[in-house]
C-alpha cells in the first residue's frame, strides 16, 4: 500500500449538467507512468483534475499518498502544502496556466506560493531556466510567447517545485512536431527519474514513449488497461472509443503507431474486420 | 480575377465597430503593459517603498475627501500633478482618458445638486427654467475637483508601482486578505475579458464579408457581449483552478523585499502632514 500514489474506488463526479466520471476505480503506484487514452470528452481532464485535488468526487472514495483527498482535508492549509508540494499539474492551454507578467515571475509563483526562502527560490528558477532552455525569455511576458515556448515554459512552471507526481494534460496537444518532440523527449528521459507521471492524450503516437501503462477511458469509465503494446495492438477497441481511425495501422516493425496516409491501400496491415481495406 | 467573377460590396467607409472594440481592447491591454514598465522606471515616486506609497497616497485621498475647501483640493491636485512631473508618470493621453471619464461619471452625479441645493440664485437654465445656486455651483465643483484628484492620486500610485506590489503593500497596512485576493482576481481577470472579447471581435471580423449598418453593428455587438462573458468566465475559472494546483491560497506573496529607507520615512512624513495641516487650519 505504501507505493501506492493515488488509489480511486468506484469515483463518480458530474458536472452540473453532464456526467464526467462513473464508478472509476484505478490504482497508480509510484515510480509508473500512465497513459489515460481516450478520445475527447472521455473524461481524461476531469480525473486529471480529481487526481490533483481541484475536483472532489462526487461518491466513491480517491486517496492521495494513503490519505482521503476532500475539500474538507484540503481546506487545511498544512495538509494544501504538503499536496501541492508533492504533485503538480501542467493545463492543457497553456495560457490558462501562464498568469504572470513574465516568465521569471511564472516559475518563481509555485515555490512562492510554497514559502520558500529567496535564496532556494533564485537557484531553482534559474536551474529550470536551464534546464528547458528558456533563459533568454526570462523577463518576456508569457502570454507573448509561441506556443512551443509557452509549453516549456508552463512544464517548467511546474517541475520548479520537483513535484512527485507529474499530472500533464494532453501535453503534445497543437505543437509544431519539434515542440512535441521535445515535450516527449522528456518524458521518455523522465523514465529513470523514479517520478510518478499520468498523461492525458489521444495521441496514439507518443504512448510507447511516455508510458509503461495504459488506461482507456470512454464515457467517464475504464474500458481497457494494460501495457502499451497490448492497448495498442488492441484495434476493435481503439475504434469503439474513437482513438482509432481508417489510417491508423500496425507498422510492419511490428511497433503499433499511427499516421496519415495519402492513399488506404499504402497501410502495412489490414485493420481488423474492415473489408475496405487495400 | 476573383474581383471580376464577383461582384464584391464596396468596402465601408468607416470601420466596423467590431475592429474598433478589437482594436480598442488590445490597445487597453498594451497600455496596461506599458504602465508596467513605467511603474519600472527611475522617478521619484518610483523609488518609493510602496507601503509608503499606499499609505501616503491613502492620506492624500482622505485629505482630498474631508475638506471643505474647493482651495485645499486644488492645492492638492496641484501636488499630485507635480510629483507625476517629477516621477515622468503623466502623459496627456492618460490625462486626457482619466479625468475625462472621471468628469463625466461625477459630473453627472454632481449635476443634480446645481439647482437642488437652495441658495443665492446665479443664473437660470434656459428651456427648462431651473435655477443654478451658487452653493450648488459650489458643492457639484468640489464634488467633481474631490473625484478627479483622488482618481488622480490613485493613479500615480497604480503608475509607480507594479500591481503586485501594490497588492502586497495592501496586506501590510492590514487589508483583508480576501480582499486582496479579489482585487487581485478582477484584475487578471479584466485582461482575461479583454483578450476573450479582442480575439471574438477579430473571429467575427474574418466571416463578415459585406458592410453591415449601424444597427447591425449594434446588434451583434450586443450579441458577442454575452458569448465573451460567458467565456470569460469559463476562463478565469480555469486560470483560477491553474493557481490553486501550484499552491495559491488567496496570499499574495513576492520574492521583492520591501525596504524602507530615509527618503521613504520622509515622504511619509510629508504626506501624512497634509491632513494634520489642513485640519490645523480648518479647526
Amino acid at each position: 500500500m505504501n507505493d501506492c500514489v493515488f488509489d480511486l474506488s468506484h469515483v463518480s463526479f458530474a458536472y452540473p449538467q453532464q456526467p464526467a466520471l462513473d464508478d472509476l476505480s484505478l490504482r497508480i503506484r509510484r515510480g509508473e507512468r500512465i497513459a489515460l487514452l481516450g478520445a475527447n470528452g472521455s473524461g481524461k481532464s476531469t480525473l486529471l483534475r480529481l487526481l490533483d485535488a481541484l475536483y472532489f468526487p462526487c461518491r466513491g472514495e480517491l486517496r492521495a499518498f494513503g490519505e482521503v483527498i476532500s475539500e474538507a482535508a484540503l481546506a487545511d492549509d498544512e495538509v494544501n502544502f504538503a499536496f501541492r508540494r508533492r504533485v503538480g499539474l501542467v493545463f492543457q492551454n497553456p495560457d490558462v496556466q501562464l498568469f504572470n507578467p513574465t516568465v521569471f515571475d511564472e516559475l518563481a509563483f509555485g515555490p512562492l506560493q510554497l514559502g520558500w526562502s529567496s535564496e532556494e527560490i533564485l537557484r531553482r528558477v534559474e536551474a529550470m531556466l536551464a534546464r528547458f532552455a528558456i533563459g533568454h525569455l526570462k523577463h518576456r511576458a508569457a502570454h507573448r510567447l509561441s506556443g512551443g515556448e509557452k509549453k516549456r515554459v508552463a512544464l517548467a512552471s511546474v517541475l520548479v517545485i520537483d513535484p512527485e507526481v507529474l499530472l500533464l494534460d494532453e501535453p503534445t496537444a497543437a505543437l509544431d512536431p519539434q515542440s512535441q518532440g521535445e515535450v516527449v523527449r522528456f518524458l521518455s528521459e523522465s523514465r529513470d527519474t523514479g517520478r510518478t507521471i499520468v498523461t492525458a492524450t489521444h495521441d496514439l503516437e507518443i504512448v510507447y514513449d511516455i508510458a509503461d501503462f495504459v488506461y482507456v477511458l470512454a464515457d467517464g469509465k475504464v474500458v481497457g488497461a494494460g501495457a502499451p503494446a497490448e492497448i495498442l495492438a488492441d484495434q476493435a477497441l481503439l475504434r469503439r472509443t474513437h482513438l482509432a481511425h481508417a489510417h491508423w495501422h500496425v507498422a510492419a516493425d511490428g511497433l503499433a503507431h499511427a499516421h496519415v496516409h495519402a492513399h488506404r491501400h499504402q497501410h502495412h496491415t489490414p485493420i481488423d474486420g474492415d473489408s475496405s481495406e487495400k | 480575377m476573383l474581383s471580376e467573377a464577383i461582384s464584391l460590396p464596396k468596402p465601408p467607409r468607416r470601420r466596423h465597430l467590431a475592429q474598433r472594440l478589437a482594436q480598442g481592447l488590445l490597445r487597453a491591454i498594451d497600455r496596461a503593459q506599458t504602465a508596467e514598465s513605467l511603474a519600472a522606471g527611475d522617478g521619484l515616486l518610483q523609488g518609493l517603498d510602496p507601503r509608503i506609497k499606499l499609505s501616503g497616497a491613502l492620506a492624500l485621498i482622505v485629505s482630498a475627501v474631508l475638506t471643505p475647501s474647493l482651495g485645499v483640493v486644488a492645492g492638492l491636485f496641484a501636488l499630485a500633478l507635480l510629483l507625476a512631473w517629477c516621477s515622468r508618470l503623466l502623459t496627456a493621453g492618460v490625462c486626457q482618458r482619466l479625468w475625462l471619464s472621471v468628469l463625466l461619471f461625477s459630473g453627472t452625479v454632481a449635476l443634480p445638486a446645481l439647482v437642488v441645493v437652495p441658495g443665492r440664485a446665479l443664473w437660470q437654465l434656459p428651456l427648462l427654467g431651473w435655477t443654478v445656486s451658487e452653493p450648488g455651483l459650489r458643492s457639484a465643483a468640489l464634488l467633481i475637483a474631490r473625484a478627479e484628484t483622488s482618481s488622480t492620486l490613485a493613479l500615480l500610485l497604480i503608475a509607480s508601482t507594479p500591481w503586485t506590489h501594490v497588492l502586497k503593500a495592501m496586506r501590510c497596512v492590514g487589508a483583508p486578505r480576501v480582499l486582496v485576493a479579489i482585487l487581485g482576481m478582477t484584475h487578471r481577470y479584466i485582461f482575461v475579458l479583454a483578450q476573450c472579447a479582442a480575439q471574438l471581435f477579430e473571429a467575427r471580423r474574418s466571416r463578415i464579408v459585406a458592410p453591415m449598418n449601424g444597427a447591425q453593428q449594434r446588434a451583434l455587438a450586443t450579441a458577442a457581449a454575452g458569448v465573451v462573458l460567458s467565456k470569460a468566465f469559463w476562463l478565469a475559472n480555469e486560470v483560477h483552478l491553474a493557481m490553486i494546483s501550484r499552491g495559491y491560497r488567496g496570499e499574495v506573496r513576492l520574492l521583492d523585499d520591501f525596504h524602507t529607507r530615509a527618503r521613504d520615512w520622509l515622504a511619509l512624513l510629508a504626506a501624512l502632514s497634509v491632513p494634520l495641516l489642513i485640519l490645523w487650519a480648518e479647526r
